[in-house]
């Protein structure tokens, strides 16, 4: 086939991209040239619509080893240990086929865990659909579901939290973001730096098939009509390989063998050696003919662009070849010495002993392009005057169970019942905590790690909505006892070429960096998701924020179940009453504009340096974050958890009762204090100067509030765990 | 006493079993499942997991592998044998156990806690067990147990019924079932009961700090009764 501006723009590059290429070669590429261009500088593997502002993020810390740039972030989280951790979005895959979108999704980021060395000890997922009136929400939604646990069960590695949302945006474009972290002896850590001359480069794996070609590029466009065409493009998913490839990988890794290892996630092979030559500033040659192929006659330009999964490619120590072979033997994977180093600086194929394509690394990976895309900044929308007497007319109690019931709010245990969340044996905090808790294998030390995402906020306002889910991750870890360390992102929004999906993907970014940037919880791993729209209409900008943190004594871990009859409850931080984007004004009012919560960072790093000293030194015994739904939503699912009640202080000076049950002012957090220790804890309040009320007293079996609330803990429980399974029963 | 864990490609809960018998003072060893032989050892593990991806049906392939030789002749001898979950499907592909393990009733995966009375106490596993209900832990696709009339007759007039799902209380009902199992079964022996097949994890349950400790009564009620 003749390549012409027109093979180019088929194989989705713009007319400018394909004549830069030519002049940069000084000639026309072969077909084969072509679809390595076009997979290196799409916009999932190239970055170039995001890559200017990823630049600003914050990403060091002291206890950071390995920023962004890596097939994932590390940690150093003490005695040697580390955690590697990244999250990754699989959403256009998902909405085309969703068992083998969301299970090759978790597939490939458990990959980016274990290529570093490190062995998988926790999965998190955030996923979103389209409304629940949609007629396609429930399939999407049980096909990832079964997607994410078809894999991740298989593998053995527990699933530990996770989000779900509904929003009639994502009607065609679901979101599903994947997060793994893993275990690390920080000495141990295996990069994908190429370095040497004549090394040799191996392939091992699976073998490689027609599945997934133009994966990245699809990922990379906006969707129409022909959507179900697009199938052949998703790649089909080997739980059982992968965990073949991760116990032969780790067990090569125990020695000094390998120099690089890379897995070939997106654009599978293209993209591996590059990315390994360019970093090792070398040359790669490969010989196409001794890759393992699953089908006849494929030719090097499928060869190069198949997204086959479980495959890694490694560059050895000379003379190891055997012993890693024999590794990969007794794991039934295929191994093939593939090519080697070379002091070109050029990818080189060759296939039927003829030279099949050629091409500069310098030209794929650095020269590929980067755009200053236009963009339009979100004005902060104007506070509303709500209309108080309209209130009147809302019961308290109505409202609580309403909001309990709502799609966004309720119980998801229908979903991660589905998922394997013990297995490994070190799970001490399940799903449906404010985030999941693992040991650390054999020691006292314990990871937290939460996902976290907030659209209709960054909608609102993306500066703020950016900062605000990076509180609300920052919080979420304090909220189990950890001390936050690093966060991970998944940036998901509309189409860059826009000026308003650019302008919001800026200032989200910009909100994440201030407010990682101060409360010293560096961005160390993320990927960048585009091109979520379907027919021009875009998702509501969804960054998804994967936070991680320390637990030093696992036995100080905390929960949010209330325990004991008679302590007291506070409310920690202070409550303006801000109703603006909550779940109130939507739900109840159907009011959608105005502004989010305002952000205050002091407070949120004050507040919650105060509940870790808290914490540390016992004094409190249940904790849990205040967000959607307010207090009362945040009370009700503490004493659902614990199958308590609670009898709530009539409360002084209060403005207006239903601002401060339902209003979303952020920095907040409700305590659960034994009585001996209220004076202690006080004192440290009032040190800090941190604002608290005393909210109510532990009791009964059911919340009280005045005259306006009465409502048994089980009927509250009923509105709020069945939700979702009523809705998959229908 | 000695014990020994089969590591079939494919197994993952290989390690948590290892923690588990360790904990409670086995001597435990990691057998591949290529190998010709097993070390000498008083019990034999059959651990949970996908083994060989579980492609076929779950625990066809494995029932099929080199080491499972040595492990029907230690269970013809009298050995004591337990498969826990993928173990447990595996040792009815063997033959060693009637019935089969279906998929779950409502077709999903289960990842949960559960109740299971202990039906017979005559058996080296639970003699003397101090407690009739113990809380385990499931998490299973497939684990719906299935056998002919015949064969529930023949398991019930010999009480090869190990455990079943009830509630807190010890009561059996269909509520109590988590996926469909025949007579609520969980778990069941062989003839000469020391082959022992049960879809709950009782390694996932052997500290308060994760889904609770009764996992531990079982392993040191295994040791209590081989002194």
């Amino acid at each position: 086939m003749e390549v012409t501006e027109a093979v180019a723009i088929d194989h989705g590059l713009k007319k400018e991209e394909f004549s830069k290429i030519c002049e940069l070669l000084k000639r026309t590429p072969n077909l084969t040239e072509l679809a390595i261009f076009s997979a290196m500088w799409n916009e999932h593997c190239s970055y170039k619509s995001s890559r200017k502002h990823l630049k600003k993020m914050h990403t060091k810390g002291k206890q950071v080893i390995q920023g962004p740039g890596e097939n994932a972030g590390v940690i150093d989280i003490g005695d040697d240990d580390a955690i590697v951790f990244k999250i990754e979005s699989h959403n256009h895959p998902s909405f085309i086929e969703p068992y083998q979108g969301a299970a090759t999704g978790v597939g490939g980021i458990m990959r980016d865990v274990f290529t570093m060395g490190a062995r998988p000890i926790a999965n998190l997922n955030s996923i979103h659909f389209g409304s629940p009136q949609h007629k396609k929400t429930r399939n999407l939604l049980r096909g990832v579901v079964k997607g994410i646990g078809g894999y991740g069960n298989c593998i053995g590695v527990p699933t530990i939290a996770g989000q779900t949302t509904f929003d009639e945006s994502y009607n065609g474009n679901i979101l599903v973001n994947a997060m793994t972290l893993g275990l690390v002896n920080k000495n141990k850590i295996f990069y994908s730096k190429a370095a040497g001359l004549d090394k040799p480069v191996i392939y091992v794996g699976s073998k490689t098939g027609r599945d997934g070609i133009h994966g990245a590029s699809m990922a990379s466009a906006t969707f129409d009509d022909k959507i179900e065409e697009k199938k052949p493009t998703v790649q089909v998913g080997d739980p059982f390989t992968e965990k073949l490839l991760l116990e032969a990988c780790l067990e090569l890794m125990a020695d000094n063998s390998i120099i690089a290892i890379q897995d070939m996630g997106a654009a599978g092979l293209t993209s591996s050696s590059v990315e390994m030559a360019s970093k090792g500033n070398l040359g790669i040659e490969l010989n196409l003919s001794k890759v393992p192929c699953r089908e006849e006659k494929m030719t090097p330009y499928e060869i190069m662009l198949s997204e086959s999964q479980e495959r890694m490619l490694i560059v050895l120590e000379k003379g190891k070849e055997d012993h890693a072979k024999k590794i990969f033997d007794k794991w039934n994977l295929d191994f093939a010495v593939i090519g080697k180093t070379t002091n070109s600086k050029k990818i080189e194929l060759i296939f039927d002993n003829k030279k099949v394509a050629e091409i500069p690394i310098d030209l794929l990976a650095e020269n590929a392009p980067i755009y200053d895309r236009p963009w339009k900044k979100t004005k902060l929308p104007q506070k509303l005057k709500f209309d108080k007497d309209e209130f009147k007319f809302l019961k308290l109690s109505d409202c609580l169970k309403k909001i309990l019931s709502n799609s966004n709010i309720s119980d998801k245990k229908w979903i991660w019942d589905q998922y394997d969340h013990t297995v490994m044996g070190d799970t001490i905090q399940k799903p449906g905590g404010d985030a999941g808790v693992v040991r650390v294998h054999g020691t006292n030390k314990a990871v937290a790690a939460s996902v976290d995402s907030s659209a209709l906020y960054c909608f609102s306002h993306p500066l703020t909505g950016g900062k605000q889910i990076v509180c609300e991750s920052y919080r979420n870890l304090i909220s189990v006892g950890a001390k936050p360390i690093a966060i991970t992102n998944c940036l998901n929004f509309g189409n860059p070429e826009k000026e308003k999906n650019m302008g919001e993907f800026v200032e989200c970014v910009e909100g994440i960096t201030e407010a990682s940037k101060y409360l010293d919880f560096p961005v160390v791993s993320g990927n960048v998701s585009f091109y979520n729209e379907t027919k021009d209409k875009g998702i509501k900008p969804t960054p998804t924020i994967g936070g991680v943190g320390l637990i030093s004594d696992y036995q100080q871990m905390l929960t949010m179940d209330f325990k004991t009859e008679g302590n007291l409850v506070y409310v920690i931080g202070k409550t303006d009453g801000h109703l603006d984007q909550s779940i109130f004004a939507r739900e109840l009012l159907n009011e959608k504009k105005g502004p989010p919560p305002t952000v205050n960072l002091f407070n949120e790093k004050n507040i919650g340096g105060t509940l870790l000293d808290l914490s540390r030194k016992n004094l409190i015994v249940s904790c849990h974050d205040v967000s959607l739904g307010g207090i009362l939503t945040a009370v009700s699912k503490m004493c659902i958890k614990g199958k308590k009640g609670i009898k709530i202080n009539l409360l002084k000076g209060l403005t207006n009762k239903y601002e401060y049950f339902f209003g979303e002012d952020q920095a907040r957090y409700i305590v659960e204090i034994p009585r001996v220790s209220l004076k202690k804890v006080i004192e440290i309040l009032n040190k800090y100067s941190v604002h608290f009320d005393d909210l109510g007293i532990i009791d009964g079996n059911s919340i009280k509030y005045n005259d306006d609330i009465n409502l048994p803990i089980e009927e509250l429980a009923d509105a709020h765990k069945y939700w979702l399974k009523k809705y998959m029963d229908n | 006493m000695r014990s020994s864990v089969i590591i079939f490609p494919g197994s993952n809960c290989d390690r948590d079993m290892d923690v588990a018998l360790k904990k409670y003072g086995f001597k435990n060893q990691m057998v591949w499942h290529n190998d010709q032989s097993i070390p000498k050892s008083d019990l034999i593990v059959l651990p949970g997991g996908f083994s060989y991806g579980d492609y076929l049906r779950c625990g066809s392939i494995a029932s099929k592998s080199k080491i499972i030789k040595s492990v029907i002749d230690f269970a013809n001898s009298g050995g004591l044998v337990l498969g826990i979950c993928n173990g447990f499907q595996i040792l009815t592909e063997t033959g060693l156990l009637k019935g089969i393990l279906q998929q779950n009733k409502f077709l999903n995966f289960i990842c949960s806690n559960v109740f299971v009375k202990v039906k017979d106490k005559q058996n080296k596993y639970f003699k003397d067990l101090k407690k009739d209900v113990l809380e385990l832990h499931i998490a299973h696709n497939e684990g719906n147990y299935f056998c002919s009339d015949d064969e529930l007759k023949s398991l019930q007039d010999n009480n090869q019924i190990a455990v079943t799902y009830c509630g807190e209380d010890g009561t059996e009902s269909e509520t109590t079932n988590p996926n469909g199992a025949i007579k609520n079964i969980a778990g069941i022996f062989n003839n000469n009961k020391n082959v022992l097949g049960m879809m709950p994890h009782p390694e996932r349950m052997i500290d308060k700090y994760l889904s609770g400790e009764d996992g531990s009564l079982f392993f040191k009620n295994i040791l209590d009764n081989f002194k």
